[in-house]
């Protein structure tokens, strides 16, 4: 078996640079792990395995003329809610089937030019709204850790591919724990990105409050060497933040003498799986060890956050998704008048989870419920922030479980949204307080299915959250375990 | 707190979804359920709080006053499900 697809970024680029292997030779071998195992995984909806090997070729060309770039001959996949150029891009739904967008995302203008070669778009839960990938408009993608459970999700394309060697990392998209769930359940390293850290221009917007791009990625290293790359300010977005993006890289150096860890009593709560407890409870014990200091805090607005949730993120997506009308791009239904064809249009293209969602957000701002709903929830998310910087007077990161479950079977929660929206209960209040947070991989649990630490940090912080992470990792052996694979 | 037959008809319409029947009947059963859920947030006291919704910090974004070059038409229009002659083109009003 060819291990090249295993290697993480970093050790690959450090491999390339020593010619042990060419770029060529390092897509290839990816190319044929996907063809190898994606049958039964599914991770990736359009593979893009020529373009991806013109790449290869130039970036070999471009490192033989003495070219060095960060990224230079890496191949990587982008989550299909990413814009890019002249590849068909849909979000998981079939209202988007054969649009191509004309111009790239920002995240992926910054990775093509540091170098990376793209594999292809992964599949997600359509218009990114859902936990475990059963959402796409096209099919479920299947967890390499056991095939009949789910990837998590949203981003659980771009979490399988990694997690099965169809990349050596990926691009996903968190709007309440998108890529940090699906990290979890497949045994990688999910960051979400301070709000406004990285640009959203080219994301198929979602909740546009909330959306944050972000890198899966199978270890911390890579995490911190992707976002290096894609954080900072963009013309094309006026919500990124103007701060100068620090040496990510840098800040990795294992010392956590000092550190003020807090653990929210909120966090350890009937329905958290009992082997997941017992490994985040490992963990911070770990963190101890490496001289870190513990502290119960308080986020007593914790069991508020999926009301607010399901209440703001459906609000704005009902807006953001008005744009899918039949007129501009994608599926238009046939039809008589311009009324009936929107109607139809909508009614036919897009899917139940998504179709809820528009609905309920569609009454949370309706005359008449605005107030008690949408503006309620907001005041609410004022709350939730609040706790958070609370909590971050007293401590430097706060430290907990990432899901309160290992990968779920397909199947098992996808007629219960309510169910389903239970999965995200520790990752949203992150996501509406703007903070950055990331899982790492921490332990299995009796099935062997990963387990996935959650560290969050104030605002624009990152530097010190992939720090923890990093100290964290190096102590231990999780990330280091990679799934048997079919056919492999 | 239950929605009626009528609200999910009058949410359809405003939200342009054409759906049958059945899907009425089960978005109705559904969406009573997620909205029972989220009645609980009517328990917090937030009688003085203002509500956040955006948590960057508020601040006036300009750009240079410089031509930049846009998307050309001919690539605006590539995927629209019908172009006539440089114009997005949809069925007629009534």
């Amino acid at each position: 078996m060819n291990t090249l697809p295993d290697l993480t970024l970093h050790a690959a680029l450090d491999l390339l640079n020593r010619k042990e292997f060419s770029a060529t030779e390092l897509t290839l071998a990816l190319l044929e792990r996907i063809q190898a195992v994606d049958n039964q995984i599914q991770a990736y909806l359009t593979p893009t395995p020529e373009a991806a090997l013109t790449a290869a070729r130039q970036a070999d060309q471009l490192r033989a003329q003495g070219e060095t770039r960060p990224l230079l001959g890496l191949p990587l996949a982008i989550k299909d809610n990413i814009s890019t150029r002249g590849v068909p891009t849909t979000a998981g739904s079939r209202i988007l089937e054969g649009y191509v967008p004309p111009f790239d995302a920002t995240v992926v203008e910054r990775l093509k030019a540091a170098g990376a070669i793209i594999l292809g778009k992964t599949n997600l839960d359509e218009f990114a709204m859902g936990s475990s990938t059963e959402n796409s408009g096209f099919f479920t993608t299947h967890n390499p850790w056991d095939l009949e459970r789910v990837p998590g999700g949203s981003s659980g394309g771009s979490a399988a591919a990694v997690a099965a060697g169809e990349a050596l990392a990926a691009l996903g998209t968190d709007t309440g724990g998108s890529v940090r769930q699906p990290a979890s359940l497949c045994n990688l390293v999910g960051l979400r990105p301070t709000y406004g850290r990285c640009s959203r221009y080219g994301l198929i917007a979602f909740a546009s409050s909330l959306d944050q791009p972000g890198p899966l990625t199978r270890d911390v290293t890579d995490a911190a060497l992707l976002l290096g790359l894609i954080a900072g300010a963009d013309p094309h977005d006026s919500t990124t933040r103007p701060e100068p993006v620090p040496d990510y890289l840098a800040a990795l150096t294992g010392d956590l003498k000092g550190l003020r860890v807090g653990v929210p009593r909120e966090y350890f709560v009937a329905g958290l799986q009992p082997a997941v407890e017992q490994a985040v409870q490992a963990a911070l014990q770990t963190l101890v060890d490496l001289g870190a200091t513990l502290v119960e805090v308080s986020l007593p607005h914790t069991d508020v956050a999926l009301p607010v949730y399901y209440l703001v993120a459906p609000a704005e997506c009902s807006a953001n998704l008005a744009r899918f009308d039949g007129v501009r791009y994608g599926f238009r239904a046939p039809a008589t008048t311009l009324e009936e064809m929107v109607s139809q249009t909508r009614g036919q293209g897009f899917g139940p989870e998504v179709t809820r969602r528009i609905m309920l957000g569609t009454y949370a701002l309706s005359a008449g419920y605005y107030d008690a709903y949408y503006r309620k929830a907001q005041q609410v998310r004022t709350l939730i922030k609040a706790d958070f910087d609370a909590a971050f007077q007293q401590v430097d990161v706060l430290a907990g479980p990432t899901s309160p479950v290992t990968a779920f079977r397909i199947g098992e929660r996808a007629d219960d949204p309510l169910q389903m929206y239970l999965a995200d209960i520790f990752t949203l209040s992150q996501a509406l307080a703007g903070i950055p947070a990331v899982s790492v991989p921490c332990g299995f649990d009796e099935s062997g299915l990963p387990i996935g630490l959650q560290l969050a940090a104030p605002e624009l912080a990152e530097a010190q959250l992939l720090q923890v992470a990093y100290a964290y990792e190096q102590a231990t052996p999780w990330h280091q375990r990679r799934p048997a694979l079919p056919g492999k | 707190m239950s929605l009626t037959r009528e609200e999910v008809d009058h949410i359809a319409a405003l939200a342009h979804l054409t759906l049958s029947e059945a899907q009425k009947a089960r978005y109705q059963e559904q969406l009573s359920a997620i909205l029972d859920y989220a009645a609980r947030i009517q328990a917090v006291d937030t009688s003085t709080i203002s509500p956040t919704a955006t948590v960057l910090p508020l601040r006036t974004i300009l750009r240079d006053d410089t031509m930049t070059s846009p998307l050309p038409r001919e690539e605006a229009l590539t995927n629209a499900p019908e172009a006539i002659e440089g114009c997005f083109a949809v069925p007629p009003l009534r």
